[in-house]
């Protein structure tokens, strides 16, 4: 069997690369993508450690955040889109309407 | 694990025949009269406006891809429930009825707002 | 689950079906918008109703769906002040709704929808239930934050609070899954028996730390901020006083009751963070909004820093402290939805009416208004004879006693500073001629100005039901910590 850690550790750089990613990216549905790596990762903890565990309140917690996760999925492409009818673009670095 | 090997036997068995018929079968025994419509790549119906990749897709794919992402992810609650459907019973169902009511008041509100019509 | 669960989640139960049913409006039939307020009103009367039914019997154990859920005085205090909020938004909207370019009816479904979220998460003792109750509240935040899909800055606004909000959920499960590895459930009094046996292990410690960022970001605390002011400005004004009010309220109570419940034995690993948080928030806030010349902005850097008091009773982790968030979270909301309310009563155009020299000649043209403007910002600032001082003395005085005399003193200096950003609005009404002349207030803002200038200086004057309501609202979490 494969040892938990593995698992957790591949969580972890996937959380990892997720949060670079809406740190470094700039195109809206990149950093969105980005955001789904990390709810991902952490879907893959849980599982582990419900494995670990072995309870099934992990697995639980897996459908939850994958409804969520679809509904915010939902939520975030309908701005993307009302941003770009104004902007023609969902580069974040242009919406700079606001600052100070 | 020789009880496993009859699940490759299978595998290879149901794989066969997709891959016969496509690359084999239907070649010989079809007839092969392309025209300028037949070659057209598939686009639902809708006429292609150009070619795939400078194209922007309309805005309508979007809601429906929307729609579809909360429709379909939503359906993994009714996964445990039927797992556990005896168990669970009237008590259960009735929720579960409730949980798809509530999807309806969406299908319904998205329905009546025009947004499944293609114009 | 029984049927008789089904009771103590009548207030959420109310609120599901009517919002569904205000969904369900525009499109069998009902176009009017002017009516939306109305229906949306009488959902939150029933709801409030159905509160205080179950606030009658919440005396006795009323767990619900499992363990996952409470109608504790802790939640009903939560809940009562959550719909009285919700019902003055929903008074100011009305307002900005009528024009009709934008339909009335789906706005006031999302805040019911809000509403019920932010319910569960007062009611809830479990990570799951705080966090589906958590982002059913964002979701409906993102869409309102965005309403006025025709303003750019609207638009931007609701991407922005998205992409920082989405990104914090994410940061606030992945501290879930930690906590759930080290503790083997979420629940927040088996997180309180485990970690009470597990200090120093460092899955559980990265853990409560990512949960307190993602919770940091919700109640907009330094260093996860930037997306307040940006937010609170591009959002339509109704739906800034409810970010900044209702969606703050609900982050501290879900805030008080993970730390207190949950996390209370281990506060050695916390407590630096937290005070550090707290004090750069203070700090940050208070500075920055300084610098402001746009009302909405300065009050969106000063809802920081009030976000930074608030969190003195977080890390107190007394009866005292915990009693002071309640109480200033209920001092705050009334001032804060006064100021919104004069905010939207300048408005000439769609934003306009939020620079500092709109102000000017208020106490003129308008002498009540003025003076209510005079109070709340006196409230917001702590001043005595208003709310505002009661709910800062009882967290610093939580703050001192915990022994974090540091903070309080940087506490009450920032008190200072923000008097001054307050004051440059007193002085704009009082000292200043200008152009303020046209003030022509709705029924519905002339009444939420009147309820809340009323509730501070009643709250202010005679706190002792107050103080004694919070001490009552308090004591289920106050046992359990002190198990």
């Amino acid at each position: 069997m494969i040892p938990t850690s593995w698992f957790l550790i591949l969580g972890a750089i996937l959380f990892s690369l997720g949060v670079l990613g809406v740190l470094t990216r700039r195109n809206g549905i990149t950093i969105f993508m980005s955001i789904e790596l990390m709810v991902n990762a952490v879907n893959l903890t849980f599982i582990a450690y419900a494995r670990e565990l072995g309870s099934l309140h992990g697995l639980m917690w897996v459908f939850f955040i994958m409804a969520v996760a679809a509904a915010e999925a939902a939520v975030g492409l309908a701005i993307f889109i009302a941003l770009y009818r104004h902007r023609e673009t969902i580069d974040v670095d242009e919406a700079n309407l606001m600052h100070w | 694990m020789a009880n496993y090997s009859i699940l490759l036997i299978a595998f290879l068995i149901v794989l066969s025949v997709p891959v016969l018929t496509i690359f084999l079968i239907a070649p010989l025994v079809r007839a092969s009269r392309p025209s300028k419509v037949k070659l057209e790549p598939y686009e639902c119906g809708v006429e292609p406006a150009s070619v795939a990749f400078d194209h922007r897709f309309s805005v309508r794919y979007f809601l429906v891809a929307v729609l579809f992402i909360i429709f379909d992810v939503e359906t993994i609650f009714l996964f445990p429930w039927a797992i556990r459907l005896e168990q669970l019973g009237w008590f259960g169902a009735i929720e579960m009825a409730i949980f798809i009511a509530i999807l309806l008041v969406g299908y319904f509100y998205a329905w009546k707002r025009k947004v499944l019509t293609w114009v | 689950m029984t049927w008789a669960d089904l009771l103590f989640l009548l207030p959420e139960i109310v609120l599901s079906i009517g919002g569904c049913l205000l969904l369900l409006a525009p499109v069998i039939g009902g176009r009017n918008n002017g009516v939306a307020a109305k229906w949306s009103m009488l959902l939150l009367l029933v709801a409030t109703a159905a509160a205080i039914y179950v606030a009658a019997g919440a005396g006795i154990p009323s767990l619900a769906l499992g363990t996952l859920f409470v109608a504790d005085p802790f939640a009903v205090f939560f809940k009562l002040l959550f719909v009285v909020v919700i019902a003055m938004i929903t008074l100011l909207s009305a307002e900005f709704l009528e024009d009709g370019r934008y339909s009335a009816w789906e706005y006031y479904s999302l805040m019911a929808f809000a509403l019920c979220g932010m319910m569960f998460m007062a009611s809830g003792t479990h990570l799951i239930s705080i966090y589906v109750g958590l982002e059913l509240l964002s979701l409906a935040s993102y869409i309102l934050a965005g309403y006025y899909k025709n303003e750019t800055r609207s638009t931007e606004a609701a991407m922005k609070y998205f992409v920082l909000g989405a990104t914090s959920s994410g940061i606030l499960l992945y501290g879930m899954s930690l906590i759930y590895g080290a503790c083997g459930s979420l629940h927040l009094e088996a997180i309180s028996q485990a970690v009470a046996t597990m200090a120093g292990n460092q899955a559980l410690i990265i853990g409560v730390m990512l949960l307190g960022a993602g919770l940091c970001f919700k109640v907009a605390a330094v260093p996860f901020h930037v997306w307040t002011p940006d937010v609170y400005t591009g959002a339509p004004t109704p739906v800034t006083a409810f970010l900044s009010t209702a969606s703050k309220v609900a982050a501290f109570a879900i805030f008080a009751r993970i730390f207190y419940m949950g996390l209370h034995s281990l506060e050695p690993d916390w407590n630096s963070i937290i005070a550090t948080v707290a004090a750069l928030s203070m700090i940050v806030g208070n500075l920055a909004a300084v610098t402001q010349t746009n009302v909405k902005r300065m009050l969106a850097y000063s809802s920081i820093a009030h976000a930074g008091y608030a969190l003195l009773g977080v890390l107190a982790m007394s009866e005292i402290g915990l009693q002071g968030v309640l109480i200033y979270m209920l001092v705050y909301a009334f001032a804060n939805i006064g100021t919104w309310a004069m905010v939207m009563l300048l408005r000439r155009r769609e934003y306009a009416g939020e620079n500092v020299d709109d102000f000017d000649g208020l106490h003129k043209s308008a002498p009540l208004y003025a003076f209510a403007m005079v109070v709340f910002l006196l409230s917001l600032g702590g001043i005595p004879p208003t709310a505002g001082f009661i709910g800062k003395y009882y967290l610093f005085a939580a703050a001192i006693s915990a022994g974090y005399a540091w903070l309080a003193v940087i506490a009450v200096l920032m008190s200072a500073v923000s008097m001054f950003y307050y004051f440059r609005l007193v002085v704009a009404m009082y000292l200043k001629d200008g152009a303020a002349a046209d003030v022509i207030p709705s029924r519905q803002v002339r009444f939420i100005v009147i309820v809340c200038l009323i509730a501070t200086l009643t709250l202010g004057i005679l706190p002792e039901r107050m103080i004694r309501g919070a001490a009552r609202s308090i004591a289920p979490i106050v046992n359990l910590a002190s198990r």
